[in-house]
């Protein structure tokens, strides 16, 4: 007889299996409650002055107001929010502002024209990551007090250094830096002068449609409806969104019924839930575009004609049909479809015999080598194997990097790669957001203060930066739409950029979830309409 | 005073001061220069990573004076030695700073990532002993038999499969199929906030407060990534404990003992297990200790906010002091854990007590 049975081993497992119990009926998320699986770990801070990355953009957009917003189901229009109505000056430099009246932050204080003014001063005061987009005004520390006014309780005047196209400032108020914050609450929790900053990175101080609950970093996000909102109450009480990173996880969570909406969903995943009754499929289309940076420094790759060669180089549709399957969708302008004076061409296919010719001409009949800066993690490093293989018939022989997003974009801006990988989303819904980052260098230098894309390819383009001030300041909306399509024909035939693809989102919805509106960007992502069977 | 104190054969301060005093000074300075020679070399390690910290505090788009004002309010205008000294002043002082990626300071962020790791390390370690021990002295008192070869096939697939494949099948298996176990996270969104954490290590808090539901549901959620994890260290424990029997049952102690006629089972447990058990208290400690740095695959796929995330998170950012902070915690804990294996080495093992 064996001394030690196997019994023993037997009742451990036994034992420990038993204290799980009997597994708990499906756990559905409850009734009032939209739960999401998400990716945050962008989240650094709640304070819309600090704010830059995507998700916590939405977050300001669905816990604050301001002054106006941009109305999703048009995004070409203007429409009134925390101000009832606008009127700009005869020069075009002064835009004056008329606030509703009575309307409250979650704190219970009444929001007034001080409050609107404040929270613009804060920005520029504050000076933050995208204290950039109203700095654009010429608003600088010391003039903001001037420039930024509450002429009375109900008004507040906003005073541009240039003239600007009335579009751009409104759309750069539309956007999340521009929220109305509580200036009393703020100043009750100020500390060493920072306007509450310190306080508001892990609180709020809005009047938006829906009131925080908690934030956990690296977990959730929890809001709550706001029901003494002025404007139209959101339909579902709760928000709950949580950190999943991995896609394959948040498919299993909506598959089971734990959440209701899954947001980062691969190829594969859609894949699975395609044959799935209880789940909705929906592609919204993002801002975001995929493309590759040619460093001109690179003497191979400031040749014109290499340059050219590399855009005949790219497979587009076989990388959008086999690699990004409906996560992106081949687009070759700089400017994203949706936006104002966006244009849909698509010059360029995979044409080896086109690029080796250009290459001969650029008397590099037998190619060259060049390395890519990839961030690790899908879809880059699937499309520069793709990139590889294609330029590799032409002789180029492509050495593939993979970094760390920081890491790459580190040395990007530092402008020491060859070619960079990545994507590029629009900070605000006005086409000078990437008209400024495509197409405009006023300062080439290594000192320059504006370390935008053209910078960080060292692309110097005085002529392309001249139209594209004069496009910010075009007072007539169609000229300004017309101004812009030609600088991006120009741009598509003669620039070290290769745009290939624009983000769609996809986005399983649960069945019975509705009304979740899903802009082109993440400061367009609203809650309130959201509705549960 | 009738005697001499010269006098005495063995002063009681000097013994105190030889058998208590002195070891425990030697502790504390080794603990110290351990302390700081892990300080220093994740703080240079920190400074040559390719990374730009102030990207990940202001983003990509700041422009030139935002950038150059958070350069200097994070200190790295300075030389490295003075950024280094700093640090270690505050850090003496119990000031660990403000994590970028979190806003919070760095100190209450591992309070509350910490006990997810614990709780997920400890529950997992537990499995691995009381299953990994007994299937390793099954192994080798069954040696070449079929207790032998289960525990073989079991070490193969630990050894060989990687842990995010497991953790994702079990998911697949056991909470999307079966539905026997809840899915990624620690609780469901319901019971999401609704206990405020005592001790942050949920199975406890519920307990204490007698939430018996949200303590099953814990535990629901807990059970599976804690059985991945347990299964690794099973795998690793069975082995060690099969060759740490197989070495004392070759001894002639053993023989000795079965000649007296003892039981076979008292002849294993207690002679050739308590023997074995010495080197294999280093080993669980040493597994536990692995357990609890945080397992960052495990982590990211049950969505587990535990220390390894985070410390991902922030090495990936550069956040400095978030890094330096968790690199302490991890530190601590295996310092910790070799003085506990120490003692119970000596308890277990006479000949290593002084």
């Amino acid at each position: 007889m064996p001394p030690l049975r196997v019994r023993s081993l037997a009742l451990a497992t036994a034992v420990l299996l038993g204290a799980l119990g009997p597994a708990a009926a499906l756990a559905a998320t409850p009734k009032d409650m939209v739960v999401m699986a998400a990716q945050l770990d962008e989240f650094i801070t709640l304070d819309p002055a600090e704010i830059y990355e995507l998700v916590p953009t939405e977050y300001a957009a669905n816990v604050y107001d301001r002054l106006v917003t941009i109305d999703p189901a048009d995004p070409s229009q203007i429409v009134g929010s925390i101000a009832e109505s606008w009127t700009v000056s005869a020069d075009g430099k002064t835009f004056t502002f008329k606030i509703r009246q009575g309307l409250e932050f979650h704190s219970g204080n009444l929001l007034s024209a001080e409050d609107v003014a404040w929270s613009l001063q804060r920005v520029i005061k504050l000076n933050k990551g995208p204290a950039f987009i109203l700095a654009e005004f010429g608003l600088t520390p010391e003039n903001v007090e001037q420039r930024v006014k509450a002429v009375d309780a109900n008004t507040v005047t906003l005073e541009t250094a240039k003239v600007y196209s009335p579009s751009f400032v409104l759309n750069c108020l539309a956007s999340w830096v521009s929220s109305v914050v509580d200036k009393k609450l703020l100043l009750a929790n100020e500390k060493d002068g920072d306007l509450g900053n310190g306080w508001l990175k892990t609180h709020e101080a809005g009047s938006g449609p829906f009131k925080l609950v908690a934030w956990k970093a690296g977990e959730s996000v929890i809001v709550e409806r706001n029901d003494a909102y002025w404007g139209k109450q959101p339909a579902i009480k709760r928000v709950v969104l949580r950190h999943v990173p991995e896609a394959a996880s948040q498919r299993l969570l909506i598959e089971k019924g734990d959440v209701d909406i899954a947001r980062n969903l691969g190829p594969d995943d859609l894949k699975a839930l395609a044959g799935n009754a209880d789940i909705r499929i929906r592609s919204v289309p993002q801002s975001a575009i995929y493309y590759m940076g040619l460093n001109t420094r690179n003497p191979n790759l400031g040749k014109p004609e290499v340059q050219e060669a590399m855009k005949w180089l790219v497979d587009y549709r076989g990388i959008a049909d086999n690699i990004l399957k409906g996560t992106y969708e081949v687009h070759q302008a700089f400017l994203p479809k949706g936006f104002l004076g966006a244009i849909d061409e698509q010059p360029y296919r995979l044409d080896v015999d086109k690029a080796r010719a250009l290459l001969e001409k650029a008397g590099l009949k037998d190619g060259f080598s060049v390395t890519i800066d990839v961030r690790n993690a899908y879809p880059s490093p699937e499309i520069a194997q793709a990139l590889q293989a294609n330029m590799a018939k032409a002789g180029i022989k492509l050495e593939i990097i993979p970094g760390d997003n920081k890491q790459t974009l580190t040395k990007y801006r530092s402008r020491t790669h060859d070619i960079y990988l990545g994507q590029w989303a629009p900070d605000y819904m006005d086409p000078h957001s990437n008209a400024q980052g495509f197409a405009w260098n006023p300062d080439n230098s290594d000192s320059s203060k504006f370390k935008l894309l053209a910078w960080r390819n060292s692309w110097d383009i005085p002529k392309l930066t001249q139209e594209s001030e004069a496009a910010l300041a075009e007072q007539d909306t169609a000229k300004r739409t017309a101004l812009y399509q030609s600088m991006q024909r120009e741009f598509q035939k003669n620039s070290p950029f290769v745009i290939m693809f624009q983000r769609v989102q996809p986005l399983a919805e649960r069945k019975g979830v509705a009304g979740f509106v899903f802009g082109p960007i993440n400061d367009m992502v609203y809650y309130s309409g959201i509705t549960k069977q | 005073m009738a005697y001499s104190l010269s006098a005495a054969p063995e002063q009681p301060g000097s013994r105190f001061l030889r058998r208590a005093l002195l070891p425990a000074l030697r502790l504390l300075v080794t603990l110290a220069v351990t302390f700081l020679g892990l300080l220093a070399v994740t703080f240079f390690i920190g400074r040559v990573v390719p990374v730009d910290p102030v990207l990940a505090a202001v983003g990509d788009r700041a422009s030139h004076e935002v950038y150059e004002q958070t350069r200097s309010a994070l200190g790295l205008d300075q030389p490295l030695w003075q950024q280094f000294l700093i640090y270690v002043g505050k850090a003496v002082r119990g000031d660990f700073g403000t994590s970028v990626l979190t806003a919070n300071p760095v100190w209450e962020d591992i309070v509350r990532v910490f006990p997810a790791t614990l709780e997920l390390a400890t529950v997992a370690t537990l499995i691995g002993v009381l299953l990994g021990v007994p299937l390793g002295v099954l192994a080798a008192v069954h040696q070449g038999r079929w207790p032998d070869h289960l525990a073989r096939l079991i070490g193969l697939v630990g050894y060989s499969v990687p842990v995010f494949w497991l953790g994702l099948m079990g998911l697949l298996v056991f909470y999307a199929k079966l539905g026997w176990v809840a899915g990624p996270g620690r609780i469901d969104v319901m019971y999401d906030g609704l206990l405020a954490p005592v001790t942050g290590v949920i199975l406890l808090d519920t307990a204490l407060a007698g939430e018996w539901a949200m303590f099953h549901d814990a535990l629901r959620h807990l059970i599976l990534p804690a059985a991945i994890l347990g299964y690794y260290s099973m795998a690793y424990l069975s082995r060690m404990t099969r060759s740490f029997m197989l070495e004392q049952l070759r001894q002639e102690y053993i023989v000795t003992a079965r000649i007296k006629g003892l039981p076979e089972r008292r002849v294993i447990l207690r002679h050739a297990l308590g023997n074995a058990a010495v080197p294999l208290i280093t080993v669980i400690a040493l597994s536990y200790g692995n357990l609890l740095e945080g397992s960052v695959l495990t982590e990211t796929v049950f969505a587990w906010p535990g220390l390894g995330l985070y410390l991902t998170g922030a090495l990936l950012s550069a956040d400095m002091n978030a890094v330096l902070g968790a690199t302490l915690v991890v530190g601590t804990v295996f310092i910790a854990l070799n003085l506990l294996s120490d003692l119970l080495y000596r308890l277990l093992d006479p000949r290593a007590r002084p």
